[in-house]
């Protein structure tokens, strides 16, 4: 079936108050953005707590619906059979010769649910049900009525045309990105920082993203990798500018005068550090990392005390509580598992300790790290200054 | 400055062997079984390089088969010997220190029941010859040995090893993986005893995509691609004209001034080991009596003529051969840890392993390849640039 339109329910930005066009208008930009690598011509208007998509003649539908079912805010997707003469006798017949190609004549249950935006329209919501329903039971002998549990729910809305549909494909969920703020993400290239970046973006953040890299201890390859996965999310984020920062000197210096056993912790502040320089820099209001309670030794409550005290903006960990499998299932669901277990090492593992502290005290690794003051400085500003920034967008 | 020092790995394509092949894209593009002129035009570069091929090795032109390569020359020959002879036994020997397109085929063939064993070598990378011919019994139809070693250039005495596996069963098919010898030695399968020979060409500053496999007219083949019956049946699917081209022409400029140009790339490796010792922590692997002193002049004295002209490998003490190897390429050197065929599966050298090298060297060891367009230049910009970098990052190690 050849569906002129879609109908676009959302979930919780249904219920915004005045700041609501925010919401709506952000999600009407995202599913345009996204129908428009479909194909030339698609239209999406706000529509009385709905979005209603207009398509061209010619398109693919299962692309399309792909595609915004890669749309965070979008609740469910209806296809939607558009009818332009919405006058009663029209109104059955097609929905009648819906119904027919759809279905067929079977032994379904159903049940017609109707919504009358057009106020103006002569017969009232109840009436449309059961006069509908009482049409197509005449039409097709082997329908049955069922109101509680029917297997087919046909929804009949009348607005300034009329749209029958009986198909919702559910969607992502969660608010539209550039509705809630922005962030920068330590994107790491494993598993969980890229499933945290798709996450907090999924609350309507938008994203941007910092990278240590460590030449020539990580390869090329392995700034490659991260590469990808900030593009394999930026479908669902949007287009993400990658902060790429030389940790090399920094981290070199660390293992001079410190502690081998602090060094990922102190490394970790860095990072914070150079991630909130630029999380200012672009006017974001926190930071987003991978961390998941007690999976490495810098990720036990106590390592978290001495990361999180150098950062003076919220820090979001999504996956704080959640098990390696959760975070696998979800990496698979987003595609970047793959990516993310290519064997490329990254700066946080080439120096590690054999046993790294667990539950290091904050004035032991702040003592420690006073071994650096002179050097560091100068250090970190010049990894600041020197930072390469990469514009990522989805293919 | 930079230099290309990854030779081993991959060449440049020569300009002449570029410009033919552009030319057969471009110009004789026919396909060589096509019955016009077009087709006939094409199947001339085919025949010339056969040609050039069959005379560097003194075998007929029917005896090459074009292939997409080395690894594909080598599986055609294993599969394809241990097939046709599998009425005469199941049992195959090669070395402990093979490349993965001999070792992998061969451990594929275990799934049909084919017995597969593996005959050490000692410290300079020389298989024991006694311990192969232990392994030869009656249900023996193969012998696969690698000419020169990929990963620390070691070369094996292949007409002695042949004759002595000859001389215990005479009807063995002697496979020989050449892909790191041809163009780099005077290859004489006949005289060597050689039954089959495999072939690269990008090694050879031909295109990639090209190779060949030398079967000796009597030996038999199974083919591995079973199509439109180009290449006499052995090889279906229509030739690769431009690289078959290219590869004519490479081989033709290797073997041209060949002693002249293998004095060269030798040149480059004495003055490459000449040098190693000034950077510190440095062991040099596989290279016969290289411990000496020569009295007369305090030199080193090695004979680097019994290793391959163009290898060199090197282990180091308390680096990481892969970060040595980014921080060379941030100067603009290249080289490879292992061999970059591998090198995208961690793990641990087995040749290294199978010539000694300490275990906490495994993960230590780089390889330096040249060519004939390596110059002492590039040499003496790579060993500065060890001298510079090596004292850096031995600093900076796991604990």
């Amino acid at each position: 079936m050849n569906y002129k339109a879609f109908l676009i329910k959302y979930a919780e930005i249904g219920i915004k108050g005045k700041n609501r066009y925010v919401f709506e208008d952000a999600l009407c930009d995202r599913v345009a953005e996204k129908l428009a690598k479909v194909a030339d011509g698609f239209t999406v208007e706000r529509e009385q707590g709905r979005l209603k998509v207009n398509c061209p003649d010619v398109y693919d539908y299962d692309e399309a619906v792909d595609q915004m079912k890669k749309v965070f805010g979008v609740w469910e997707i209806c296809p939607a059979y558009v009818i332009e003469d919405a006058s009663w006798d029209n109104l059955t017949v097609k929905t009648g010769d819906y119904f027919e190609e759809r279905y067929g004549n079977k032994p379904y249950t159903f049940k017609v649910e109707a919504r009358r935006s057009d106020k103006s329209y002569p017969i009232q919501s109840p009436q449309i049900c059961s006069d509908m329903g009482g049409y197509l039971l005449d039409r097709f002998s082997e329908l049955k009525v069922d109101v509680h549990n029917p297997e087919i729910l046909l929804y009949v809305e009348i607005r300034n045309m009329a749209y029958v549909y009986s198909e919702s494909i559910k969607g992502l969920g969660g608010m539209p990105v550039g509705a809630n703020g922005h962030a920068m993400l330590l994107l790491s290239g494993g598993i969980d920082s890229p499933v945290a970046g798709y996450m907090v973006s999924k609350r309507g953040v938008t994203i941007d993203a910092v990278y240590f890299h460590a030449p020539p201890y990580t390869s090329e390859r392995a700034k490659q990798k991260v590469v990808d996965l900030a593009k394999l999310i930026s479908v669902y984020t949007g287009p993400i500018k990658l902060h790429v920062v030389n940790f090399t000197d920094i981290q070199l210096a660390i293992i001079d005068k410190c502690p081998r056993d602090e060094l990922t912790i102190i490394m970790r502040r860095y990072m914070m550090r150079i991630a909130e320089h630029f999380a200012y820099a672009n006017h974001c209001q926190a930071l987003i990392t991978g961390e998941s309670i007690g999976q490495v030794a810098s990720q036990t409550p106590q390592s978290l005390i001495a990361t999180n005290a150098v950062c003076t903006l919220p820090v979001y960990r999504p996956v704080i509580a959640f098990d390696k499998q959760d975070i696998v299932d979800i990496a698979e669901k987003i595609n970047t598992y793959e990516t993310s277990i290519q064997p490329y090492e990254d700066c946080c593992t080439i120096f590690v300790a054999k046993h790294p502290v667990t539950k290091p005290y904050l004035h032991i690794i702040e003592r420690s790290e006073k071994k650096l003051t002179g050097t560091i400085e100068e250090l970190v500003e010049k990894a600041i200054n020197e930072v390469e920034i990469i514009e990522v967008t989805e293919d | 400055m930079e230099a290309y020092l990854d030779n081993a790995a991959t060449t440049r394509v020569s300009e002449k062997a570029a410009e033919i092949a552009e030319k057969v894209m471009k110009e004789d593009y026919g396909n060589p079984s096509s019955k016009h002129i077009k087709g006939f035009d094409a199947e001339q570069y085919i025949k010339n390089s056969a040609k050039i091929i069959a005379d560097t090795l003194k075998v007929q032109p029917k005896e090459i088969i074009f292939t997409s390569g080395g690894t594909e020359s080598n599986n055609m020959a294993l599969s394809g010997a241990a097939f046709s002879k599998i009425r005469s036994g199941k049992k195959i020997i090669s070395t402990s220190f093979e490349h993965a397109s001999v070792y992998s085929p061969l451990l594929a063939l275990k799934d049909f029941e084919f017995d597969i064993e593996f005959a050490p070598v000692d410290a300079l990378g020389h298989v024991k010859i006694d311990e192969l011919l232990n392994m030869i019994d009656d249900n023996t139809t193969l012998v696969s040995v690698m000419y020169v070693n990929n990963e620390v250039g070691a070369v094996q005495d292949i007409a002695a090893i042949s004759k002595a596996v000859k001389e215990k069963k005479p009807d063995i098919i002697f496979h020989v993986d050449a892909i790191q010898a041809y163009g780099k030695y005077r290859i004489n399968p006949k005289k060597e005893g050689i039954d089959l020979l495999s072939v690269s060409g990008h090694k050879i500053h031909a295109p990639k995509g090209s190779g060949f496999l030398y079967a000796d007219e009597k030996v038999m083949l199974r083919p591995l691609i079973f199509g439109g019956g180009q290449q006499k049946n052995r090889r279906s699917g229509t030739e690769n004209v431009p690289a078959i081209a290219g590869l004519g022409e490479a081989v033709r400029e290797a073997y041209e001034d060949f002693d002249q140009k293998i004095r060269h790339i030798y040149g480059l490796k004495e003055h490459f080991l000449e040098r190693i010792g000034e950077v510190p922590g440095t062991h040099v692997n596989a290279v016969p009596g290289l411990n000496n002193i020569n009295e007369a002049d305090g030199k080193l004295s090695y004979d680097v003529r019994k290793t391959a002209p163009h290898i060199v490998s090197i282990s180091f003490d308390k680096i990481k051969a892969e970060v040595l190897l980014h921080a060379l390429e941030e100067r603009g050197v290249y080289v490879s840890s292992g061999s970059a065929c591998s090198s995208n599966h961690p793990g641990l050298s087995s040749t290294l392993q199978a010539i000694g090298v300490k275990r906490e060297l495994l993960d230590s060891t780089l390889r330096f390849s040249f060519s004939r367009y390596t110059t002492m230049e590039e040499i003496d910009y790579c060993i500065d640039m060890l001298k510079e970098l090596v004292p850096i990052y031995s600093r900076f190690t796991r604990k």
